[in-house]
C-alpha cells in the first residue's frame, strides 16, 4: 500500500506532464495515421472510387494510397526537404519555415513547462506573447536608436511586458488565493482586447489607415534575418535555443527552480520548510510570462514586424499542447515545438498542392493532446502494458 | 466459515512479498496477523481479497478451494473487509454508503431508501454502534466512519472480517471502543482477521497470533506472550520497548508560550488561552485525544496560522508575527504530524528533501547554482548517519517505508543549528525499530540542551518519553503534571476533567 496521499487527480496530471517519452511517440504517430484517414475520406476522389470499390478495389486503393501519400509527401516537403525545389537554397527553404514557426511555439511552450512542473496550469501564453509584443513592438517602432542597443533593449522591454502581465496573475493567486487557470484564460481576452483596442489610438494605431494596424517595427529594432529576404528564420530562432538551455539551467540546476518544482510537488511540505508560496507563485508567473513575453518580441520584431491582432497567432495555445507533448522539460518542448512549427508550415503546401484544408493540422494537434491526455487509449490501441512495476505493499 | 490460506506466495519482480504464508481463521475467534510495515501482511490480505493473484498457493474455504478474482468474488463468499483507508463517499449518507453496490430498488429502479435506512438501523442497533443511516459521512468523526466500514461489511452478510491496520487512525477511546466491536463480533461467531503492529492491541483482543516477518510466518504467539516477546519475534532481534533515558536536568526556561490563542481557518477558537513553559534539557509532551488544538498549537509555534494572539518566546525572540522561514532561522526544529503530506515531497530525491529547507543558500547554493556535489556528500553523510535505509540517496522519497520517511524528515531537522525541537506525533504510523530509533534520537536532543516538544496522542508514548505532560481538552491545557502520573488521572484529564 502506498504511503503517498496524493490525490488521484494529481497522480494522472503528474503522469501527463511527465512519464517516459514513448506515450507522446506513439501519440504523434496514431494522429498522423488518424489525420492520413481523415485526409482520405474528405477527398473527393477518393470517395468517387469508394463507390466502385467492389468493381475496382484496385482504383479505389491507388487512389487511397495516392491522396494520403501526396498529402503527406506535400507536408514533408513543405516543412523539411523540398526535393522538388530548383536550388539547393529552395531545397532548404521548408526547413528554415519550420525552425521560423518553431521559435514563438518553443518559446512559449517553455513559458508553459515552468508553470506546469511548478504546480501553475498557466492558459495565459497568449496574453502574455501580447504583453511581450505590444511593449516591444511600442519600443521598437516609436524609439530610435542604434542597432546595438535598439533591439536589446526593445527585447528587455517585451520581456518585462509579458513578465508584469504574468505575475500579476501570481499575485493575484497568493493575494487572493484566484485560481490560476481562469485568471489566465480572462487575462487573455483583457490583453486580446486591449490590442484591439490601442490598435484604434494613435498610441499604437498606423497613421492614414483606418485598419488596426500598427507602424512597422524600425529596421534597427528587428532580428536580422539569418539567410536573407527570401527566408523568415531569424536570429530569434538562436535566442530560442538560448531560452531551452536557460530553461533546463533553471529549473534543474538553480535554487530558484528548486523551489518552483517543490511547490509544485508538494507544496505543503514547502510551505513548512519555510518556503513563502505566494511569493514562489508570484516568481513562477514572471518568469513563466517573460518567456511568454520573449516569445511575443520574436513575432513583433521578427516575423510579423506589424502589431496586429493576430500577433499572438494560435501560438499560446499550441504550446499547452507542446508543453505537455514535451512532458515539460525544455529538450522535449524543443523536440514537440519543431514538430508543431513542422505541422504549420507543411500545412500550407499540403493546401497548395494537395487541396487538403490547413484545418488538418489542427485535428492531428488535437488528436495528440487527446491521445497524451488518456495513456490508457495508446496504451490500448499498441497493448502496451503498463510498465512492470512494483507496487509498495 | 473457516478460512483458509495455504501456501500463499506473491512476488513483485523479484521481491518476494508473501512466501508461502499460511494463515487459518475459526469462526469465533480474533487472529492476529503481526508484522512491521512492509512485511507483506498487507498484500496477503489482498490476495484474499482477490486484488492480487497470488503465484502459488490457494484459498479454501471450509474445505473447499475457491479463486476470487476480485473483491466481488470474496465478497459474495463472505468476506468482508474493513481498510485501512476507508472506502467511503464523504457526500453520501451512511445508509446510501452502505448500499452503495447493492441498491436495493423498488419499481421502476427507483432507490428504496427506507429498506437501506432499516437495514442499516438493524446492524447498528445489534452491536451497538450507534451510527445514524442518515447522518453525512464526511461530518462524522473517523471511529464512526469506520463503523460504517464495518457495516457494509456485515450488511453483505460476511462471516470472515479482515480489519486492516484498523486502529491507526483511532483516538486511544475509538480503539477500545473498536477492540468491544470486535470482541462482540467474534461472539457473535464471525471469524476475524486483525492486522496490526501495535502490541497492545494484540494482547487484548487476540485469540491466536501469527507472526509475520519479511513476508514469511516466523511463528504463532500465546497472547500470553509478553509484549516484549512479541516484538522480538516481530523485528527479529532484541527490541528495547522502553524509552531509554537518564532523568532530566532541566535548566533555564528557553521556550515560553503566554496566553496563546489560534482560530482556525472556519473562525473556530481551536486553541485557547494556552501558557506554558518548556527548560533547556527537558521534554515536554502534549497528551490528549487527537483533535483537541494540539495540531493547531504547534502549527502556531511553526506560524502556518494567520489568526494568532498571544505571545510565543524562543531564546528571548518572539516569533509571533514572524515569517516561517524567520521561524526555522531562528533555531525552530520541526517534525510535522503528517510526513507524507508536510514533511516531505514525495516525488524528491531523499538529497533534495535534506535540504528543502536550506535550498536558497550556503553551503547548498553558491548565488542561483545548487551545489549538487555537496548536496550528494551531505546526504550521504546523513543517510549513514539516521540509517536510512535506501538504494541512494537519489532515491523517491515517497518509496521509503514511513520509518525511513521520518528519519529523513529528522535527519534534515537536526542538521540545522537548533534551539529548540517540536515534533508532532513522531512515531505515528511507524513499525517498533523506527520508534525505537525516534525516541533515541529525541532524547538525544534533549541530552544536548535543548527544550523538546512533543505531540502524542498515545498514552505510553507520553509517560515515557516525557519529563512532564501537558494534557489538552478542547483546546484549553487541563494541567500540566509529572511524567510518574498515574495513567488513570492522566485519562481523566484527557476527558477533561480538572483534578
Amino acid at each position: 500500500m502506498s504511503t503517498e496521499k496524493t490525490s488521484r487527480l494529481k497522480v494522472d496530471w503528474q503522469s501527463i506532464i511527465r512519464g517516459n517519452a514513448l506515450i507522446p511517440v506513439l501519440a504523434i504517430v496514431t494522429s498522423l495515421i488518424v489525420g492520413g484517414i481523415l485526409v482520405a475520406i474528405a477527398n473527393t476522389d477518393v470517395q468517387a472510387a469508394a463507390g466502385n470499390i467492389f468493381s475496382a478495389p484496385g482504383t479505389f486503393f491507388s487512389t487511397l494510397g495516392q491522396t494520403v501519400g501526396g498529402a503527406y509527401d506535400a507536408l514533408f516537403r513543405g516543412s523539411i526537404f523540398n526535393y522538388q525545389a530548383s536550388d539547393v537554397a529552395l531545397m532548404f527553404k521548408p526547413l528554415t519555415e519550420t525552425l521560423a514557426f518553431a521559435t514563438p511555439i518553443t518559446l512559449t511552450g517553455l513559458a508553459l513547462a515552468i508553470s506546469f512542473r511548478s504546480g501553475l496550469f498557466n492558459i495565459g501564453g497568449t496574453g502574455q506573447i501580447i504583453f511581450g509584443a505590444m511593449f516591444a513592438g511600442w519600443v521598437g517602432i516609436y524609439v530610435h536608436l542604434p542597432f546595438w542597443i535598439h533591439l536589446p533593449l526593445a527585447i528587455v522591454v517585451g520581456v518585462i511586458g509579458g513578465a508584469f502581465f504574468g505575475a500579476l496573475v501570481g499575485l493575484l493567486k497568493a493575494t487572493t488565493g484566484a485560481n490560476e487557470v481562469i485568471v489566465t484564460i480572462m487575462f487573455n481576452y483583457i490583453a486580446g482586447l486591449l490590442l484591439q483596442y490601442l490598435l484604434k489610438t494613435p498610441l499604437l494605431q498606423a497613421p492614414n489607415t483606418a485598419n488596426p494596424i500598427s507602424p512597422a517595427v524600425q529596421d534597427t529594432a528587428k532580428y536580422p534575418l539569418l539567410f536573407g529576404d527570401t527566408n523568415r528564420l531569424h536570429w530569434g530562432f538562436f535566442v530560442m535555443l538560448a531560452a531551452v538551455v536557460f530553461t533546463w539551467w533553471l529549473m534543474n540546476r538553480s535554487s530558484i527552480g528548486f523551489k518552483f518544482r517543490a511547490i509544485g510537488h508538494n507544496p505543503r511540505a514547502a510551505r513548512v520548510a519555510g518556503i513563502n508560496l505566494g511569493l514562489t507563485y508570484v516568481a513562477v508567473m514572471a518568469v513563466s510570462g517573460a518567456l511568454a513575453g520573449l516569445a511575443g518580441t520574436t513575432q513583433i520584431l521578427g516575423t510579423e514586424q506589424h502589431l496586429t491582432i493576430g500577433v499572438s497567432a494560435s501560438f499560446g495555445i499550441d504550446a499547452i499542447t507542446v508543453a505537455l507533448l514535451g512532458r515539460s522539460n525544455p529538450w522535449g518542448v524543443l523536440a514537440a515545438g519543431i514538430l508543431f512549427g513542422g505541422l504549420r508550415a507543411g500545412a500550407v503546401t499540403m493546401q497548395a498542392e494537395q487541396a487538403v484544408p490547413v484545418d488538418i493540422v489542427t485535428v492531428v494537434q488535437s488528436m495528440i493532446v487527446l491521445f497524451i491526455a488518456a495513456p490508457p487509449l495508446v496504451r490500448a490501441i499498441y497493448r502496451i502494458r503498463k510498465g512492470a512495476e512494483v507496487e509498495a505493499f | 466459515m473457516r478460512l483458509e490460506l495455504k501456501g500463499i506466495t506473491k512476488r513483485f519482480g523479484s521481491l518476494v512479498a508473501n512466501d508461502s504464508v499460511n494463515l487459518v481463521a475459526e469462526p469465533g475467534q480474533i487472529h492476529c496477523l503481526l508484522g512491521e510495515n512492509g512485511a507483506g501482511k498487507s498484500t496477503l490480505m489482498n490476495v484474499l481479497y482477490g486484488l492480487y493473484q497470488a503465484d502459488a498457493g490457494e484459498i479454501l474455504i471450509d474445505g473447499r478451494v475457491v479463486k476470487f478474482s476480485g473483491p466481488g468474488d470474496a465478497m459474495a463468499a463472505g468476506i468482508g473487509m474493513v481498510h485501512q483507508h476507508f472506502m467511503l463517499i464523504p457526500v453520501f449518507t451512511v445508509a446510501e454508503n452502505v448500499i452503495l453496490g447493492h441498491e436495493p430498488t423498488k419499481a421502476l429502479g427507483f432507490l428504496n431508501m427506507d429498506e437501506a435506512r432499516k437495514r442499516v438501523r438493524e446492524i447498528s442497533d445489534r452491536f451497538g454502534f450507534d451510527v445514524d443511516p442518515d447522518a453525512i459521512v464526511g461530518e462524522l468523526p473517523v471511529g464512526v466512519q469506520q463503523r460504517v466500514e464495518i457495516i457494509k461489511a456485515l450488511i453483505g452478510d460476511a462471516q470472515v472480517l479482515v480489519f486492516d491496520e484498523p486502529t491507526a487512525v483511532l483516538t486511544p477511546q475509538e480503539t477500545d471502543e473498536l477492540m468491544a466491536i470486535m470482541k462482540q463480533l467474534r461472539d457473535a461467531g464471525k471469524a476475524i482477521v486483525f492486522i496490526t503492529h501495535k502490541l497492545r492491541e494484540v494482547k487484548e483482543v487476540a485469540d491466536k497470533i501469527t507472526v509475520i516477518r519479511l513476508g514469511k510466518v516466523v511463528g504463532e504467539a500465546k497472547p500470553t506472550s509478553t509484549q516484549a516477546e512479541l516484538a522480538s519475534m516481530m523485528v527479529g532481534r532484541a527490541v528495547d520497548l522502553d524509552v531509554n533515558k537518564t532523568p532530566a536536568k532541566p535548566a533555564d526556561v528557553k521556550f515560553s508560550v503566554k496566553n496563546l490563542e489560534v482560530f482556525n481557518h472556519l473562525g473556530q477558537k481551536v486553541v485557547d488561552d494556552v501558557s506554558f513553559d518548556i527548560h533547556a534539557g527537558e521534554i515536554l509532551v502534549f497528551a490528549g485525544v487527537q483533535g483537541n488544538g494540539q495540531t493547531e498549537l504547534t502549527e502556531a509555534i511553526l506560524g502556518l496560522h494567520t489568526r494568532v494572539h498571544g505571545s510565543i518566546v524562543l531564546d528571548g525572540h518572539e516569533l509571533i508575527g514572524q515569517s516561517v522561514k524567520h521561524r526555522l532561522d531562528w533555531g525552530l526544529g520541526f517534525v510535522p504530524e503528517d510526513r507524507t503530506l508536510d514533511g516531505l515531497v514525495a516525488d524528491f530525491s531523499i538529497a533534495e528533501n535534506l535540504m528543502l529547507d536550506r535550498s536558497d543558500r550556503k553551503p547548498f547554493a553558491k548565488g542561483l547554482l545548487l551545489q549538487l556535489k555537496y548536496l550528494a556528500e551531505f546526504a550521504a553523510e546523513k543517510v549513514k548517519q539516521f540509517d536510512i535505509r535506501t538504494q541512494g540517496i537519489n532515491q523517491r522519497a515517497g518509496a521509503l517505508s514511513g520509518g525511513n520517511q521520518q528519519k529523513v524528515v529528522l535527519a534534515r531537522e537536526l542538521s540545522r543549528e537548533l534551539r529548540i525541537l517540536v515534533a508532532s506525533q513522531p512515531t505515528r504510523g511507524l513499525d517498533v525499530g523506527s520508534i525505537e530509533f525516534v525516541h533515541e534520537q529525541i532524547v538525544a536532543t534533549r541530552d544536548q540542551g535543548l527544550p523538546v516538544m512533543i505531540v502524542a496522542t498515545e498514552l505510553d508514548e507520553a509517560t515515557q518519553l516525557g519529563d512532564r505532560i501537558a494534557v489538552m481538552y478542547r483546546g484549553k491545557i487541563v494541567g500540566i503534571v509529572p511524567a510518574d502520573t498515574e495513567r488513570a488521572r492522566l485519562g481523566q484529564m484527557m476527558a477533561g476533567v480538572v483534578a
